[in-house]
């Protein structure tokens, strides 16, 4: 198989105006006659679903939540990159695009994270007039903030919410559709596989959740925006109902999966407490810019702590380890997300942890409360010897900074941060890795798209903070509405697809005998049970860290848990009712498939890159080593029954405008 | 700590449902609510009975999935948070949890804890946008300045999550406080003023359709509210209203 990336001819700059010009349109009367289904409802699929149902095209969209306006996006924290050059700061849509290249440790196409940077300033707008309430400053015009590092302030935001106020936003123009006719939502409702009608993606499967109802839908193209597929892991940051099914069953109707294996490990989470823990929890990278990360120097102090015999607090400064500063003085605790991930998980692993668990580092933030006191303090033209009153000035900046993180923090974890350090260590995050797409946003499968964190395109092995969301409403506002009218261009005398066909017969069969299958199986343990296991597997040996003996060692113990789970899993309930344990054996079911493809990825990808760390590619410091001259191109992997042995179709990287560079942060 | 569990159980939306007693052992302080339900539903599930259900998602306080009744307070005892939120430190050795959903006409039972909340998307579908297209050729974001004390108030309304606490606290069963919470996000916004008039009449009629019932100034739903969304929302919605329906044609 050969892939074609139709990346549009001309200069860089000139790529999408021209082949925004050259593309082919569908006049308003025919859209009427157009129907398009867009699974998902988070940032990319609102954004989508009303975009299209603006232009006119029929659209059904779909989630499994209660309603569109709770898809994950909503719990993204930080902010949303746009390069306006509001601040002057020398920002421009080509710095943001290098910075987004180079973020990805060039594993990403060139064109499309362009294109990205180029649209990126039209999301702020069309945010802004639809009512999204973004931070102002006093003089009425947008605040930026800084960012993972970037030399710029890009970075738009609304408190610590900023992906909730952008998804009320998407939802909104959603909802305006829906009471137009234009959209009809089908929420609690899961797609359960996409329907292919002579080569090209015609409708779904969709299973209604409420009553168990196995429906059809057809349409003349289908958009996947159903997220990532962090949860494989068991424990992330991701919702309890992110799942990769809607983009697993694409793939095994011959959709291409590429790069599984680069998935983001976020430094700054609240550490595991317990086995019965269901999720992590994310602090915003932005307590980075104050907060110092350390462990103690010496052993016995770390174990006194975990065995609650000494508190941080009674440790000297020369007895701490400022890891970070130590290891990268030039970005010290500010390093990217990657590099600040495996530092941590290298100390833990070496005994120095903290935390009963001993996975754990301490997040301080005592020398900013100190430094913002004093600097406070000469402001006001008080005493600076003051302790306390330094103190007490210091942790108002703090509270003002950072009060609601901070307040969360204790929340979960019964610990004031004020007084004692946070305790963090890293999460799952984000993946990168998704179905294959080309510059259009469409499958290697005709009329079968992905958007958002579903598809692979824009962040290469590394995503950048506050890209996500950039990412997710570039594709649905302003990509896709464009892309895919080219392809619905050549479906105007098609009229409306039958859903009495063979292929609708066929899939829905499947489906059903999927179903009854967990439903009738007589194991004896839960879904839970597994998927823990299974995200074990994951954590340990295709996470922070990747070796060719764990590689294969979890490939062979993943296919073992998997037919365990066949034959082991108990499903209590019927299929036809509300059943949140059948909808999750439906899930796991298909993350076992995709751990094993990870791990398969992780495996012949024998480079470091972002956030893949093989540990047989690394400098004689312990640096993640790149090998540029084997390991430049997309990894895009066809199905196969047993994921292990899936076929590799390499799409060549390209690097026309950027010169490829070391990331060095020391 | 050892707890006797008290909870809903209902087949489906016409079956009648009741209050069944279940005990539950080793829940740790530092377990949030919904993983001390989660470790229930394990030990349900090995005894071969069915597992309670409830909504939830983020479990980050965020999507505004879960709901639950917990000893008579929607979220449970805490202030300012969810459900998922709340963790077992707030409950002793051997108390006795009362777990219901959200009771209210215009929030069906689904099954056990779950409800059906699609009202609030219809209210919103009713009115609660601002009517612009998609299009790359909107102004720029900085022509039109906003006041900061109007975008901070105007955030504060947009952080609701529609979790719909506010209506199971309210005695009448009142969605005031969400409804007025996004008339006031618009109204506090220049973005909002074109159709401002026609956005608080029909959201108001939507959500009189929907079967809530009206506000008679108790605050119940402010106390619960785990975002802190302020009463004031519902006095600038009755000035909009006022406004809306004496200049209307």
């Amino acid at each position: 198989m050969k892939l074609d990336s139709k990346i549009p001819e001309g200069p860089l700059k000139d790529k999408w105006t021209y082949h925004k010009n050259n593309v082919n349109l569908v006049s308003p009367a025919n859209k009427r006659q157009i129907d398009v289904i867009v699974v998902g409802t988070g940032l990319a699929g609102a954004s989508a679903a009303a975009s299209l149902a603006e232009m006119g095209y029929n659209v059904s969209a779909f989630c499994f939540q209660d309603s569109p306006r709770r898809a994950h996006s909503i719990a993204a924290q930080g902010g949303i990159n746009a390069a306006k050059n509001y601040q002057n700061d020398g920002d421009s849509t080509y710095r943001l695009f290098y910075d987004t290249i180079k973020g990805g440790d060039y594993r990403a196409r060139e064109a499309n994270v362009y294109r990205l940077a180029e649209v990126s300033a039209n999301i702020i707008d069309q945010c802004v007039a639809q009512g999204v309430p973004f931070a102002r400053e006093y003089g009425g015009l947008l605040d930026n903030r800084s960012f993972g590092g970037v030399q710029v302030s890009r970075t738009f935001y609304a408190k610590g919410q900023t992906g909730q106020q952008l998804l009320l936003g998407a939802y909104s123009a959603l909802s305006r559709q829906i009471a137009k006719g234009k959209v009809k939502m089908y929420n609690r409702h899961e797609m359960m596989d996409v329907v292919i009608v002579d080569g090209k993606a015609r409708g779904i499967i969709a299973r209604n959740l409420v009553t168990g109802e196995v429906e059809r839908h057809s349409a003349h193209a289908v958009v996947l925006a159903s997220g990532g597929y962090g949860n494989v892991f068991f424990l992330s940051t991701n919702a309890m109902g992110s799942n990769v099914s809607a983009a697993w069953k694409a793939h095994k109707r011959g959709a291409l999966m590429a790069n599984p294996c680069f998935t983001q490990i976020h430094p700054t989470c609240i550490p595991v407490s317990g086995d019965y823990q269901s999720k992590l929890t994310l602090m915003s990278e932005s307590l980075r810019n104050d907060g110092r990360i350390w462990v103690p120097k010496k052993k016995e102090d770390a174990e006194a702590i975990r065995a609650g015999k000494l508190k941080p607090t009674q440790l000297a400064e020369e007895e701490r380890d400022y890891y970070l500063e130590r290891r990268y003085p030039a970005f010290g605790n500010l390093v990217p997300r990657d590099v600040a991930s495996r530092a941590a998980k290298e100390r833990c692993d070496a005994g120095f942890g903290v935390n009963k668990t001993g996975q754990a580092v301490y997040l301080d933030f005592a020398s900013a409360i100190e430094r913002y006191g004093k600097e406070q303090a000469h402001m006001k033209g008080l005493n600076e010897n003051d302790k306390e009153l330094v103190i007490k000035l210091g942790k108002e900046v703090v509270a003002s900074k950072y009060g609601n993180l901070f307040q969360m923090y204790e929340k979960i974890t019964d610990d004031n941060p004020y007084e004692t350090p946070m305790m963090i260590y890293p999460a799952v995050h984000y993946t990168m890795g998704g179905l294959w797409v080309d510059y259009n946003l469409m499958t290697n499968v005709p009329g079968l798209y992905a958007a958002g964190e579903a598809n692979f395109s824009d962040h290469g092995a590394n995503r950048l903070g506050a890209s996500a969301l950039m990412q997710g409403l570039a594709d649905g506002y302003f990509v896709l509405p464009y892309t895919i009218g080219d392809y619905l261009s050549g479906d105007i005398r098609t009229g409306k697809i039958p859903t009495d066909s063979k292929e609708f017969d066929q899939a829905e069969k499947e489906v059903q005998d999927r179903i009854k299958k967990l439903v009738g199986n007589k194991g004896t343990k839960s879904v839970d049970h597994f998927h823990k296991q299974l995200g074990l597997i994951m954590w340990n040996k295709c996470g922070m860290a990747r070796n060719e003996k764990g590689l294969k060692e979890a490939i062979s113990e993943i296919a073992a848990l998997r037919e365990e789970f066949w034959k082991e899993v108990k499903v209590p309930g019927s299929a036809n009712e509300m059943n949140p344990e059948l909808e999750k054996a439906c899930r796991v079911a298909d993350f076992f498939e995709l751990g094993e493809l990870m791990c398969k990825d992780a495996l012949e990808r024998k480079e470091s890159c972002g956030g893949h760390f093989r540990e047989e590619s690394k400098t004689e410091e312990g640096e993640a080593m790149r090998d540029d001259e084997n390991f430049t191109f997309v990894s895009a992997w066809a199905y196969n029954e047993k994921p292990s042995e899936s076929e590799l179709v390499k799409e060549e990287l390209k690097f026309e405008n950027v010169e490829l560079k070391t990331r060095s942060y020391k | 700590m050892k707890l006797n569990l008290k909870i809903w159980r209902q087949k489906g939306p016409n079956a009648s449902g009741k209050m069944v007693d279940y005990q539950i052992d080793e829940v740790s302080p530092d377990m949030s609510f919904l993983e001390m339900l989660d470790v229930l539903n394990e030990q349900l599930i090995s005894k071969g009975d069915e597992p309670v259900v409830f909504d939830h998602d983020c479990r980050e306080g965020i999507c505004g999935a879960c709901s639950l009744h917990i000893n008579g307070e929607p979220h449970g005892p805490g202030r300012g948070i969810t459900t998922c939120q709340l963790h077992m430190r707030s409950f002793k050795d051997g108390d006795t949890i009362y777990i219901e959903p959200f009771r209210a006409k215009a929030f069906p039972v689904v099954k056990d804890l779950m409800v059906d909340r699609s009202a609030f998307d219809r209210i919103i579908q009713s009115g609660g946008y601002v009517s612009v297209n998609t299009s790359g050729n909107t102004i720029d974001a900085n022509a039109t300045p906003v006041r900061k004390e109007n975008a901070d108030a105007a955030f504060d309304a947009a952080t609701c999550i529609g979790c719909g606490a506010c209506v199971a606290s309210c005695k009448n069963a009142s969605a005031m406080l969400f409804v007025s919470a996004k008339v006031s996000q618009f109204s506090l916004l220049p973005q909002g003023q074109p159709e401002a008039k026609e956005r608080v009449m029909n959201m108001v009629s939507q959500m009189d359709e929907e079967g809530f019932g009206n506000c008679t100034n108790t605050g119940a739903c402010e106390v619960e509210c785990p975002k802190g969304i302020s009463l004031e929302n519902i006095a600038r919605m009755n000035r909009e209203y006022l406004k809306a329906s004496l200049t209307s044609k």
